[in-house]
Order: structure tokens, then C-alpha cells, then sequence
């Protein structure tokens, strides 16, 4: 089988890779640049544990081609925490319980992440329907979107 | 084994040759715009190897023009940038809120107005409230471009008006006259990320008085394809759309229905949800109309 | 084992810590189960059944194996005999032999380079089936000439045995006093039928494992799994392979809920890279978790209360089917155990039965058998206590279970918090607040009995005086911190010098699942007592430094002093003091416990649920919920609230929209999340949580489990409010719009 090659930018970093043209961009980061934090839950769209930034846009990795990527820039979990740190939200998280198993993270943090760059003060309504394609089975989603509420507020350099 | 192949033309034109080269040498080749529907088909419902090919990359698929005599909508353009454009939800609202209902803040970001009318889906959300404000496809082939009505361009379940080597570039809408504006709304189980049960799209134009001059109302999920029901609009015109207008408009959908029974819904539940849809989008375009000068 | 109630003043325990494995959770680090690559990698498919029933006539591998990339195609033919192992069922269900029992059901498998080429070889193998008629209803499967699934299955419980082929593989019954004198005395009875559909756990993680075996058959298995103990065992029971050639570790878990407690790809991974000589994994597709994974019982349930005219209960009687699947094993037993367990009957009669359908085994899931049977019989004390006039909450105080009633399942509770729920459900401002028009409010209790079962734990001591803990339970929702927090009450140490190592079946000592809402419970036990055992370790270093008799040496706040009154010149010595010391007092400082936990106290719970019902479309929101319950002692609220918040939404689910829908042949036409509808963020409100604690005298701490209760209340919960809202009783789930609406409608015909 023919593969592609495709040089893209993952987390700031340029990278490149091989792969089939039919193969995910989900498939693409977890096989190819072992980068696993990104999960699987469905493969059609349905639960957001595979969401990414695909230039600047929130998207299932699940539903984009890995050839798509090809001169893109891509960011995923990975690339949240900085030299400077955890992310707010990831602090956030952790200090809300927002998380049991931990598996619909990943995609949590990079969708919440990505409403927080463009809507700084959002209200529970949008928070819940901004994520409501990220599926949690354990939390019952309220700490969740506390923890969401207290990372904007914290990223607006309001006290908590 | 045969293999999967992925073409990312920059001109229509190339576009054309790579689908008819296939369709000349009968081998499959299929249009890739947001992927949403393409990639869950190819994953789960049919994975036998076809050329992709993807048409973000023209300039007609991703043009957005909100001009004084013409609306123009790539086809391609995600729905994330379609809802984020405020000119175009204050001219056509109904539609707007037609792209933000599908799917999630994730299929957004991918999902095209283009794609969801091509995939032709009696469920299309989108589909209803395009009929209803008398969308115009652009359609780019092999013998040049024409201009189709989208209640023309769906066929059947799944299928439409697209020929050998042809493209949707785009949807092209006259701007509302005064007094004019559109509302759309879908019966869904959850507040998220479902199918619509039962779709309804309203445009009424008012006069000065307050009566309905002109109304377009469209269904979907209710029939193979999505509806323009004429005899709902006429239940509309020459009323001040009061409650008794908007009931037989309603009643009218449930008429023009054949839905089927499945996981999503019975038959018997979508005729009497439609009208009730129906109604109470109609209800929301005259709001608006009614505020619009 | 049990332990004695402390009664002391907590340090840690009860505080809300970030949880030690909580920063590879947010950042992607974890390894969960399918997160796992080895060199040489192959990755494996199952060909899986297109009929629900059907018989295996002929399987042909010959064009799959041929293919290139291929290095391994097994079939049912390549296990050891079903019916000469152990769990003969168990071992049919992970491969189908003569015969495939429900749609999905694995017949064969395959090994390759690339998903792709597993793909089309999977596809490339032959197989003849002769269909059988499917049995797709507890009614279809238990009407007389149904056609029967195992032509071996005898009723199991029977009261008089048969030698007749069925579908019912058990029946069951509790009971005491006169049920018939009971409604004779009666002022007022109230009867109702009830169902329930087939729903899944839906955990984000689908099943997922990567296996290698060596020419000496020696194995090792990473999985997704709430039991690594469990896969070992029920791996080898499967294979007949030695369980000290297993080495299971579990990674990371994706959500379990119970449905990850029995195996189902591990075996096969194994087989198949015995085969192949090289490393397999294996995940399955979200489609095939939905149609080949263990959902929770389909029921139908019957239900007959009676009461004096002051609420008092004179009888109460239920009639409780399950479907079990394709293999028998419903939760049939504790779903009977549970129905009328919060309350006083002096008569009362419990049936019921497991009954076998052509879908797949049903597995555990939260509480299993109680949300179905606990959603008809507290439907029915809401209908009581209508008939009556009598606040539904106050019903349920006047008939409540307290410490010293005798249980309807035999034992006397100890100390028990219902009535605590009670009366807090009572006093809530959620309880008693406005409601808007169209909304409606429902009150439900919840219960289950909690388990104990066997756990390890050790404690070592390192150097600088940190500790690291090690047990064998898969930590599926902050089960670390808990164990750290008790760990740090006992030594008197931050809870941050301690880390919590869930080590695989060699490195770990036995322990039974992650499940049962025991771990808390259970290993917590044995982290408190290996705890201890470091305590006794530590004063005797101490005292041997000090030259002092061992009895007068104290364990205070994390330092060695001598007993109050013991005139001894001397420093008080830290944990890291005495560790720092530990070569030249006797060596390395190594505590543990093995325990069987007994006395797991019983969780009660009462939920509030307020709904807004839309009267033209028969959608139902959730505007409010609440959850009371008693914890015992909450070690980390934080996770106990969660426990709660996640139960009540899953419940709520299954409330309203969640179930399995089949075509005519037994197909599962919904297997996926756009169309088995899951709550998603969006559709709940916050959920609001008030923690009881009565503490369960069987624990050094007065622990409860509290997993599983959270998920027993919501669906009468809803189903009530839903009731208050619109006059009419709707009794099968889900109460999805068309249900709701055909209700609505033919009530106002």
C-alpha cells in the first residue's frame, strides 16, 4: 500500500510522517508519533476524547484524514502544559476532582482549552453546550464545568 | 488489494479532470469537504478504497460574500466560521442556527453546509432551511457551471442532482427583502449531538401591516428526502400568523409526511412533532420578521 | 476480617488532596490500555457472528491465512474444548464454538501487520452458518414452545426439578411471613408492571489488551481492566494454562463500571501470539463494545404493596425477571436481595428468574440487578404513598429499615443511614423549593449491600522516611488518593511523602477486583493495617535506639515518643529519622496485610429529581437533582461526590433515553454514541450532593462503599417526577419522547 508523506507541525515542533491516505489524523499521532494522550473512544465523532487543534479550530482527530495534515499545524494534550507549567485548566482539574478514570480528559482540556482562548468569561450554558460532544461516563460532568469556571476565572487573574 | 488515494486540487478545474478521469476508468472517486460524514462512511459503513478527493483547497468552496444583491456560501467552509460571522446571522438566522445544530463544537469545526447538503440525508439539517430561503446550488462541471434550487439538488436518500465530473462549489441566496427572515428547528432526544427526529425551516415575509405576503416552510426526516411543502406556506400567506394560522400551517407538514418507524423515532411520532416544529418556527421567524426592517 | 471502629479526631483523612496519579491524567501521560506498543507488534481483529443464533456449519481460514502480513487466523478450534474447562461458558463466549448466540459473538480471529490487512483477511474467512430462530424477549424466551438456546439449560432453583430444555437458567425466591394474610390486612394495595431495556455501562475506554507469550508458555498480558487478579484466573481457566504463567498488569482503566470485569479479548490476544511468536494487540471498536461486551439485564418485573391506611406496611410482594444474555449469569440474586431491602415488611414473597436471550452475556454494572429492581418497587411506594396521601418521604421514614431490623436478604443491618437520608432528603431546600409549571418532582431511595472480598496491601519505607504503598486495584476514579490519605493517617506523615503503586499479578499480593464498591473499604483495610504493622516496626526501632522497653513507645504525628510518664532522655524520632537509621537498627522497614474484609457496611441513598416536561414534543429535561448518601466515613469527598454525581447521571440516562434497540433478527441497530444516547454536558444540570456519614462499625474509619448505590435511585427518581409532572404513570424506561408523548396524548383521548 502507498503512503503518503506529509510534513505538518505537531505542538510547535515540525514533524513529519508516512501514512496510508484513508488513515485518521487520530490514527496518525497515536501510531506513527506515538503521541498516545490523544484517545479513542469512537472513532465517528461521537465522544470528543480524541479532540485536537487543527490550525487554531477544535476538531475530532477521528474525522480528519492524516494527509489532511500536510503543511497544518496541529496541537494536542501534549502540548498544553508549558515550561512554565500545568495549564490552568489541568490545575484546575485536578484541584475539582474533575476526573475519575481519567480517559476523557485529554479531550476535556483541549476543548475547554480552545473555548477559554476565544470566550474568556463563559457561562455554565456555554460551557456545558461548547463540550457537550465530549463525553464523560463518570463525573456527571458538574465538576467538570466547575473546574472549567474556576480556570477561566483564574486565566482572567480574578481570584478564585 | 486495490488502495486508497488522496488528491487536494487547487483549481475546480482540476477537480473536474481528476472526477472524470475516475469515472472514465470506473474507478471510484469521492469529494472529501469537512469529512464528518465521509470518514464515518468509509470506517464503518462502506471501507472499500476510492480516490479522495478534497475540495477545501478551491477558492469558490471557502468564498463567503454577504453582498446587497447576492449571498454567496462556499461550500466547504466549516461551520465554526459560518456561526462565527455575525453579518450572516443577522441576514439569515434561521440557517445559521440550521449549521450550528449539527453536531458537536468538534464536527463544527469540520463540518461544511456543502457536505451536509451532498450527503443528501433525509435528516440534514441544514437542507430545510436552505429550501427555505430559496438557496441556489453552484454547481461547477465538465460543460461549466449551473445553478440548481436545493429542493431540486437532493434526489433521493443519499443521492443528488450531482453528474459526472460535477461539484458543489457553493449556495447562492437572494438577500431578504424587508419584513423577511427565517427560523429553524429540529426535534432531537438529547440537547446535543443526535440526529433530528423531525426538522422544520420557515421564511415569511410580512407587510407593513403585519400580514404574511410570502412564506416558504420546509421539512425534514419526515419523507426520503427533505420537503418544500407549499400547502404550509399557503397556510401562512394573507394571516397575521396568529396561532390558528400557525396550527394549519403544522397541519399541513404532518399531511405532507410519509416518515418511517426507527431507532430514531415512529412514524406516528414525527408526523405530529413536525407540526408542532413547524409551528413554532414559524412562530420564531414572524418574531423576526416582525423586527426587521 | 473486620476491624474495630476508631473514634478519633481526623488529620488527613476527609481532606480533598490532588490525587497522585493526577497529573499524568491531565497531561496525556497515561497509559491506558490500548496506549501500549511493543516492538514487532501485531494487531489483532476478531471476525465476529451476523446472525444472533445460528450453527457453525464450517469455518474456512485458508484464503486469510494465505495472505500476506497475516501471522495468525484461530478459531474456536484453536482453544482448549469449552466443555473441558472450568467455565465452559465463559469459554464460549470469548470464541464461539458449534454455535454463535447473539450477534457479535466471536468466531474467529486474526493477526497481521496492519489493521488494514487484519481487516480484509478477517473478512477473507469463510464461514457457514445454518440460522437458527432467535430468542430476543424474556416473554418470547419463557413462552411454552420457545425454541431453546442451550438444549442442556435446566432450571437451576426449581421447585420441582425437570429434566424439560429452557430458556431459564434459575429461579429464585425469598420470603417470609404470609404475603396473602399481609394484603388481607391491608387498607390499601397497589399493583403495577414494569420494564426495563438492555443499556450498557459506556465507559470512554473500549476493551483493550496487548499479549505475548514464549515458547515456554510463559505469558504476559497488559489490559484495561478493573481485575487484574480476575483476568489471570479466568485467562487460565480458559486456556488451561498454569495461572503462575500469567503475568496480568493492568494499566490505566478507561471506565469500567463492572463491565470490565470478566475478559473477553485476552485470551484470544494470547492464542494468537503464541501463534504468531511476536506481541498482539487487541482493541475493539466502539460498535463492537456495544454488540460484544457485557450490557446489564433487560427486565420485566411485577409489583404488589400493601399498606394500613397510616402507612404501615403489611405486605409486599415482587415477581423480578432478567434477561441474562446468551449464557446464563443475570443479576438475579442481588436484584431480589434489594428490591424492598430499605424497608420493614412483616410479609413479604421475592421471585424471580435468569433467563436466557440470543444477545449478548450480560455483565456487571453498578449495583448490578438493582436500579431495575429497586426502579419498580420504588415506583410503586410513590403510587403507595399517593393512594394514601402521605408525604413519599415520610412513607418511606414510618417503614424504614434501622440498625437491628432484620434484612429481607437474612442478616440484622448494623448501623445503617437510611433514615439519616430520610431526613435529610427532608429538610433539603431542594426538597421543599418551588416549582415552575410543567416541572415535577420524585423522590426515590437507593440501596446496595457493598462487598468486601480480598485485597493485599504493603507498605515500604524508603530511606528519607517517604513511603510507598503497593496494592492490586486498577484505580478507576481516585482510588490512589484514598489509599494515600489512609496511609498518611495512620503514620502521621503529609500525605505527600507517600506513593501509591498499583503493581501487576507478580508484584502485587492477591486481590479481588476493582468493584463492589470495596476498595475503599476492603484495601483501604489492608493499607490501615499494613500501616500498623510499620507502626509496630518503627516502635520497635525506637526503642531499641533508646534502649527502652518496646510498650513504652508511643506512635504520635508521625514521631516515636516515649509513653506519657516514662522517664527516658530523649528526642522524639521522626519516620525519617528511624528510616534514615533502619541498616543499623535491623534493615529495611517492609509493612503488610492480606485480609478477607468482612462487614462491608450497606449504602442508602435518596435522590430528588425535578423535571420540566415539554407537552408537545414529550421531551423531558432534568432541571434539579440531588443526591444524599451515606458514605460512612468519606475519605476523599471530592471522589465520593463524584461517585454520586456519575451514578445520578447514568441513571438518569437510563431513565430517559438510554437503551439497546433491536431489529427482528436480534441486530442492535444503535450500536454507537450517536444513537445509544449517553447524557451529554448539556443535558444535566448540576447535581447537587449532601454526604451522610454513619459510620459503618465494621471499619477502622466507619468506611462504606459508595460506588455502586449512586446509580440504584435515579431511575424512580426521574420516572416519579415524570409522574408528578403529568399525572400518568409510565411504567417501562426509557422515558423517551415517544413514549412520553403516546402516553400524554392517550391520556387527554
Amino acid at each position: 500500500m502507498s503512503r503518503t508523506h506529509v510534513t505538518t507541525t505537531v505542538n510547535g515542533e515540525r514533524r513529519e510522517f508516512l501514512c496510508e491516505p484513508q488513515q485518521s489524523l487520530l490514527d496518525v499521532l497515536r501510531d506513527e508519533l506515538q503521541l498516545t494522550g490523544t484517545k479513542e473512544g469512537c472513532a465517528t465523532g461521537d465522544c470528543g476524547a480524541c479532540s485536537v487543534m487543527l490550525d487554531d479550530r477544535l476538531v475530532c482527530s477521528c474525522l480528519v484524514l492524516g494527509v489532511e495534515a500536510e503543511a497544518k499545524s496541529i496541537d494536542t494534550i501534549e502540548g498544553i502544559a508549558t515550561d512554565e507549567g500545568l495549564h490552568p485548566l489541568q490545575e484546575k482539574f485536578l484541584e475539582h476532582a474533575a476526573l475519575q478514570c481519567g480517559v476523557c480528559t485529554p479531550g476535556f482540556i483541549v476543548a475547554a482549552k480552545a473555548l477559554l482562548d476565544q470566550n474568556p468569561d463563559p457561562d455554565e450554558q456555554q460551557i456545558r453546550y461548547w463540550l457537550a460532544g465530549n463525553l464523560c461516563r463518570c463525573t456527571g460532568y458538574d465538576k467538570i464545568i466547575r473546574a472549567v469556571q474556576d480556570a477561566a476565572q483564574t486565566m482572567r487573574g480574578e481570584a478564585s | 488489494m486495490q488502495s486508497f488515494a488522496y488528491a487536494a486540487p487547487e483549481t475546480v478545474e482540476q477537480v473536474i479532470a481528476v472526477l472524470q478521469e475516475h469515472s472514465q476508468a470506473g474507478k471510484p472517486a469521492q469529494i472529501l469537504a469537512g469529512g464528518t460524514d465521509l470518514l464515518v462512511q468509509i470506517r464503518s459503513v462502506d471501507g472499500s478504497a476510492r480516490t479522495i478527493v478534497d475540495v477545501k483547497k478551491l477558492p469558490e468552496t471557502n468564498r463567503l460574500e454577504i453582498g446587497a444583491s447576492e449571498i454567496y456560501v462556499g461550500a466547504a467552509i466549516p461551520g465554526a466560521v459560518l456561526t462565527a460571522n455575525t453579518d450572516l446571522k443577522a441576514r439569515l438566522p434561521g440557517l445559521v442556527e440550521a449549521i450550528d445544530l449539527i453536531g458537536s463544537t468538534q464536527i463544527q469545526g469540520r463540518a461544511s453546509l456543502g457536505g451536509n447538503l451532498c450527503n443528501a440525508s433525509p435528516a440534514g439539517d441544514t437542507i430545510p432551511a436552505l429550501i427555505a430561503n430559496a438557496g441556489r446550488c453552484q454547481i461547477a462541471g465538465p460543460a461549466g457551471t449551473r445553478e440548481l434550487p436545493v429542493e431540486e439538488f437532493v434526489t433521493g436518500v443519499g443521492t443528488n442532482a450531482l453528474g459526472e465530473g460535477e461539484l458543489l462549489l457553493g449556495i447562492c441566496f437572494t438577500p431578504p427583502a424587508a419584513r423577511t427572515s427565517d427560523a429553524y428547528l429540529r426535534f432531537i432526544p438529547r440537547t446535543e449531538m443526535d440526529i433530528a427526529v423531525a426538522g422544520a425551516g420557515v421564511s415569511v415575509t410580512l407587510d407593513e401591516k403585519g400580514i404574511c405576503t410570502a412564506a416558504r416552510v420546509s421539512i425534514c426526516a419526515v419523507a426520503p428526502t427533505v420537503l418544500l411543502v407549499p400547502a404550509a406556506a399557503d397556510a401562512l400567506i394573507g394571516t397575521s400568523l396568529d396561532d390558528e394560522a400557525l396550527a394549519a400551517a403544522g397541519a399541513a407538514c404532518t399531511a405532507a409526511s410519509s416518515p418511517i418507524s426507527d431507532k430514531r423515532g415512529t412514524a406516528e411520532y414525527r408526523r405530529k412533532v413536525v407540526a408542532v416544529l413547524c409551528k413554532r418556527a414559524a412562530g420564531i421567524a414572524a418574531e423576526r420578521a416582525r423586527g426587521s426592517h | 476480617m473486620s476491624e474495630a471502629l476508631d473514634t478519633r479526631e481526623y488529620k488527613v483523612i476527609g481532606s480533598r488532596v490532588v490525587r497522585p496519579d493526577g497529573i499524568d491524567k491531565v497531561t496525556g501521560r497515561a497509559a491506558f490500555g490500548a496506549d501500549l506498543n511493543l516492538p514487532g507488534m501485531l494487531l489483532g481483529v476478531v471476525l465476529r457472528s451476523p446472525h444472533a443464533h445460528a450453527r457453525i456449519k464450517s469455518i474456512d481460514t485458508s484464503k486469510a491465512q494465505a495472505m500476506d502480513g497475516v501471522y495468525a487466523v484461530i478459531t474456536g478450534a484453536d482453544f482448549p474444548n469449552a466443555s473441558e474447562t472450568e467455565d465452559p461458558a465463559l469459554s464460549a463466549n470469548v470464541m464461539a464454538r458449534e454455535k454463535v448466540l447473539y450477534h457479535g459473538h466471536a468466531v474467529a480471529a486474526v493477526a497481521a501487520t496492519s489493521m488494514a490487512i487484519a481487516n480484509a483477511a478477517a473478512a477473507a474467512i469463510e464461514v457457514d452458518y445454518e440460522p437458527l430462530k432467535p430468542v430476543l424477549s424474556l416473554d418470547e424466551a419463557m413462552a411454552d414452545g420457545a425454541t431453546i438456546i442451550d438444549e442442556q439449560l435446566r432450571t437451576a432453583g426449581a421447585d420441582e426439578a425437570s429434566d424439560t430444555p429452557t430458556n431459564v437458567a434459575q429461579f429464585m425466591r425469598l420470603d417470609r411471613g404470609d404475603v396473602e394474610q399481609g394484603f388481607a390486612e391491608a387498607d390499601v394495595i397497589v399493583e403495577g408492571e414494569f420494564a426495563t431495556p438492555t443499556v450498557h455501562q459506556g465507559y470512554i475506554e473500549p476493551h483493550a489488551c496487548v499479549a505475548t507469550i514464549n515458547e515456554g508458555g510463559q505469558a504476559n498480558v497488559w489490559c484495561s481492566t478493573q481485575g487484574h487478579f480476575d483476568v489471570r484466573s479466568l485467562a487460565a481457566k480458559v486456556l488451561k494454562i498454569n495461572v503462575a504463567d500469567l503475568r496480568v498488569t493492568a494499566s490505566e482503566i478507561g471506565g469500567g463500571f463492572g463491565g470490565k470485569t470478566t475478559i473477553y479479548l485476552e485470551p484470544v490476544a494470547i492464542v494468537m501470539s503464541g501463534k504468531a511468536r511476536r506481541p498482539v494487540k487487541m482493541t475493539m471498536t466502539r460498535e463492537e463494545v456495544f454488540r460484544a461486551s457485557g450490557p446489564a439485564s433487560a427486565t420485566k418485573s411485577r409489583i404488589k404493596i400493601g399498606a394500613k391506611s397510616d402507612g404501615t406496611l403489611t405486605a409486599m410482594q415482587a415477581w423480578i425477571g432478567y434477561e441474562a444474555g446468551a449464557f446464563p449469569g443475570g443479576p438475579l440474586a442481588p436484584g431480589l436481595m434489594c428490591v424492598f431491602a430499605p424497608y420493614n415488611a412483616p410479609n413479604f414473597l421475592i421471585e424471580g428468574v435468569d433467563v436466557l436471550v440470543n444477545k449478548p452475556k450480560v455483565a456487571a454494572y453498578r449495583a448490578p440487578g438493582a436500579p431495575q429492581a429497586m426502579y419498580a418497587g420504588e415506583c410503586m411506594m410513590d403510587e403507595l404513598a399517593r393512594k394514601l396521601k402521605i408525604d413519599p418521604i415520610d412513607l418511606r421514614i414510618l417503614n424504614a429499615v434501622e440498625e437491628g431490623s432484620t434484612a429481607t436478604y437474612g442478616p440484622k443491618f448494623k448501623a445503617i443511614g437510611f433514615k439519616a437520608c430520610l431526613e435529610a432528603a427532608k429538610a433539603h431546600p431542594n426538597y421543599t423549593r418551588q416549582l415552575a409549571e410543567g416541572e415535577g418532582r420524585g423522590i426515590a431511595a437507593g440501596f446496595w449491600f457493598n462487598a468486601g472480598m480480598q485485597s493485599s496491601a504493603e507498605v515500604h519505607v524508603n530511606e528519607n522516611g517517604t513511603v510507598t504503598v503497593i496494592e492490586g486495584n486498577p484505580d478507576i476514579g481516585g482510588s490512589r488518593a484514598s489509599m494515600a490519605l489512609m496511609a498518611a493517617e495512620e503514620l502521621g506523615i503529609p500525605y505527600e511523602q507517600i506513593r501509591v503503586i498499583v503493581a501487576d499479578t507478580e508484584s502485587a499480593g492477591y486481590t479481588n477486583v476493582t468493584g463492589g464498591s470495596r476498595v475503599t473499604f476492603a484495601t483501604g483495610m489492608a493499607v490501615i493495617q499494613a500501616s500498623r504493622d510499620i507502626i509496630t516496626q518503627l516502635k520497635e526501632r525506637a526503642a531499641a535506639t533508646w534502649g527502652i522497653e518496646e510498650e513504652l513507645v508511643e506512635w504520635e504525628d508521625g514521631h516515636a515518643v516515649p509513653k506519657p510518664g516514662v522517664n527516658a532522655d530523649v528526642q522524639p524520632l521522626s519516620l525519617a529519622d528511624i528510616a534514615g537509621n533502619a541498616g543499623r537498627t535491623g534493615g529495611p522497614i517492609l509493612g503488610r496485610a492480606s485480609l478477607n474484609a468482612r462487614g462491608a457496611g450497606p449504602g442508602f441513598s435518596v435522590n430528588l429529581a425535578d423535571v420540566k416536561i415539554d407537552r408537545e414534543t414529550g421531551k423531558v429535561d432534568v432541571t434539579r437533582f440531588t443526591a444524599i448518601q451515606d458514605a460512612g466515613k468519606a475519605i476523599h469527598p471530592s471522589y465520593v461526590e463524584g461517585q454520586m454525581q456519575g451514578g445520578a447521571a447514568q441513571g438518569i440516562g437510563w431513565a430517559l433515553n438510554e437503551e439497546y434497540i433491536y431489529d427482528a433478527d436480534g441486530v442492535m441497530e444503535n450500536a454507537g454514541f450517536l444513537d445509544y444516547r449517553v447524557p451529554v454536558a448539556s443535558d444535566l444540570p448540576m447535581i447537587d450532593t449532601q454526604i451522610i456519614e454513619i459510620p459503618n462499625p465494621t471499619h477502622p474509619y466507619g468506611v462504606r462503599g459508595v460506588g455502586e448505590t449512586p446509580i440504584v435511585a435515579p431511575l424512580a427518581a426521574v420516572a416519579n417526577a415524570v409522574r408528578d409532572a403529568t399525572g400518568i404513570r409510565i411504567s417501562e424506561l426509557p422515558l423517551s419522547p415517544p413514549r412520553v408523548l403516546e402516553a400524554l396524548d392517550a391520556a387527554e383521548e
